[in-house]
């Protein structure tokens, strides 16, 4: 038998729940693994002594003859986005972190503790889940690339010279090095399926709505979405799962049922109608990138699936629009931040309460955070709300129209989920527009509120300059269609290894 | 658009951010670029076009209106900067 850490995530909890490997061997074996990648900076904290506990507490609960959960002993990594009881949760800033008593600067150990957990938190602990510790990210989910976490960047297994792409840096590494079978991260405008697709692990975006996001701490409210990554899609089929259904304790989540995502993954790719949007595949495109991602779509039709060409004519506005629209929310929700009930407080000597906010802002908030903050006030500020902020609500019906045309004739979208493979770090850290471009392909779907995956379909050819590095295909579907998503990447990746 | 000093000063006020004056030059510099290219929206006709502030589908469900416990005071207040009484401590804000 192969190493319970190389098992299938189906039947490493399988084998858990035999009782044929104890979860606190699976949870040291996994604190092992993290150690070993120290160098990754994937985690911002690992809670050992309450990962060892649930662990133990699995074990007894088996040895009882109660029926374990679905990921029985399946190590999986939280962004630090989500609220957790039993460890700090930070998102990566310092707003959200208190300075030692000795003045030392503030990091994640001293991080905010929440009192609850967050519902997607709680429904993997319910599934007997090992939560491996809180993975890294940029500051509030703001970046593509994990430069902007106030504790230093996650890097990319493949080479840690590169970005794994963000914000959701730390769970793709966490996935990608094999320090977790899975990881959760939470998706705003690409943010789960782009560092999906520069780490070559699968991502997903599930539709606005589909998974509760009550202790998600919240960035763009009207696009946010927690979603799993997997080592395949399998993983993520069985994790989205878990975590997938109506919340009472979220008004924003949906009373549509969920599909059978396991079962989806596992049936024919034959009459599935596939759509190729030539808007992305445009200008900017690197050229591996669009070999790879049509010759697995020419892999799809060989195997039955229809393809035709799709037009999603408002593409190019969706950079604009995104970074008004998110912003705007953005700055609404982090006035949160404030120092009066958690976190930094820093009180300037004879100041007032306004005094203390300006301080305590100017010291907790990164660079980006505070540019957006900048950017989503003046949008929404008198004199510039229509020619910004409503112009992008409208511009923002458009891009939703695209996609409800291109799916009255197609099943899924394929295309590129980056336009390039993993960049290097510092490569487009002076230059936030360059940055912003970079999640040109997955914003539409974000502002649309339908669901995305991204899957792997190949790497680039190795270099002197550099090692091959993974390619992401990624594909769209209508809401609450991710069904037809699981299918369609499942065959992606069965032909891609063929 | 052109963003002055001056801009980045009352917006950052609105939203009681302070800057630094290197600061102050780096999101001048920061926001025009990106304004610029969001500029491009002003190319395209959306008149008529309603406007999408959130894309769930159907209307907020109601719960029943029952009476549900909270998190007790102590732990509300547990990571509290400061602290007085029962309540969150801050520096004035009304002249004494």
């Amino acid at each position: 038998m192969a190493a319970p850490l190389d098992l299938t995530m189906g039947d490493l909890a399988a084998t858990v729940a035999r009782g044929d490997v104890p979860a606190l061997e699976i949870a040291k074996a996994s604190l092992d693994r993290i150690t070993a990648g120290h160098e990754l900076n994937a985690f911002l904290h690992v809670p050992e002594a309450p990962l060892l506990a649930a662990a133990r507490s699995i074990d007894e609960k088996r040895a009882r003859g109660e029926k374990l959960g679905p990921l029985a002993g399946v190590p999986i990594a939280i962004k630090d986005a989500l609220c957790t009881h039993d460890a700090p949760t930070t998102c990566a800033s310092r707003i959200l972190t208190r300075r030692g008593p000795d003045g030392r600067p503030s990091t994640p150990a001293n991080g905010w503790r929440p009192p609850y957990d967050a519902t997607v938190v709680a429904r993997l602990r319910a599934a007997d889940a090992l939560l491996v510790g809180k993975t890294n990210m940029d500051e509030f989910a703001m970046g593509s690339s994990g430069e902007n976490s106030a504790f230093g960047p996650a890097k990319n297994p493949r080479d840690p010279s590169r970005t794994p792409g963000g914000s959701s840096s730390g769970s793709a590494v966490a996935v990608a090095g094999g320090m977790a079978f899975a990881a959760l991260g939470s998706d705003t405008g690409g943010s789960i399926r782009q560092p999906a697709a520069l780490c070559g692990v699968v991502g997903v975006k599930p539709s606005y709505g589909r998974v509760s996001r009550f202790g998600l701490v919240a960035f763009a409210s009207s696009l946010d979405q927690v979603g799993p990554f997997a080592r395949d899609v399998e993983g993520a089929a069985r994790v989205l799962s878990v975590i997938a259904g109506e919340d009472p304790r979220d008004s924003t989540s949906a009373q549509v049922p969920l599909g059978d995502y396991l079962a989806a993954c596992r049936r024919d790719i034959r009459g599935v109608r596939i759509g190729l949007p030539d808007e992305y595949f445009a200008e900017g495109l690197d050229p591996e990138v669009e070999e790879a991602v049509r010759r697995a779509v020419a892999r799809l039709e060989a195997e039955g699936a229809s393809v035709r060409p799709v037009k999603l004519p408002h593409t190019r506005y969706g950079v604009a629009t995104y970074y008004i629209v998110a912003t705007a929310e953005a700055s609404s929700n982090l006035a949160r931040f404030d120092g009066v009930r958690f976190g930094l407080r820093i009180e300037p000597e004879h100041g007032d309460l306004t005094a203390m906010y300006g301080a305590t802002r100017d010291a907790g908030f990164g660079a980006e955070v505070k540019r957006r903050i900048l950017l989503g006030t003046y949008v929404l500020s008198a004199g510039y709300y229509d020619a910004y902020y409503r112009k992008a609500q409208r511009t923002r019906t458009l891009i939703r129209r695209d996609f409800e045309a291109a799916f009255r004739d197609v099943d899924v979208i394929a295309t590129p989920t980056s336009p390039t493979p993993a960049f290097r770090l510092g490569e487009k850290v002076d230059d936030p527009l360059a940055m912003y471009l970079a999640d040109v392909y997955t914003l539409p779907a974000s502002l649309a509120g339908i669901a995305g995956l991204s899957v792997p379909c190949g790497a680039t050819r190795a270099t002197s300059e550099r090692p091959a590095l993974p390619i992401g295909l990624q594909l769209l579907a209508p809401a609450f269609a991710e069904e037809q998503l699981f299918t369609a990447a499942a065959a992606v990746e069965r032909l891609s290894s063929a | 658009m052109a963003i002055t000093k001056e801009t980045v000063l009352h917006v950052a006020r609105l939203a009681r951010l302070e800057l630094g004056d290197d600061e102050v030059t780096t999101m001048q510099r920061d926001l025009a670029k990106i304004l610029e290219h969001v500029e491009e929206l002003g190319r395209l006709d959306t008149s008529g076009v309603p406007e999408t502030a959130h894309v769930a589908a159907e209307q907020a469900p109601l719960r029943p209106d029952l009476q549900q416990p909270s998190i007790p005071t102590d732990t509300s207040l547990a990571e509290a900067p400061r602290r007085a009484g029962g309540g969150f401590a801050v520096p004035a804000f009304v002249d004494e």
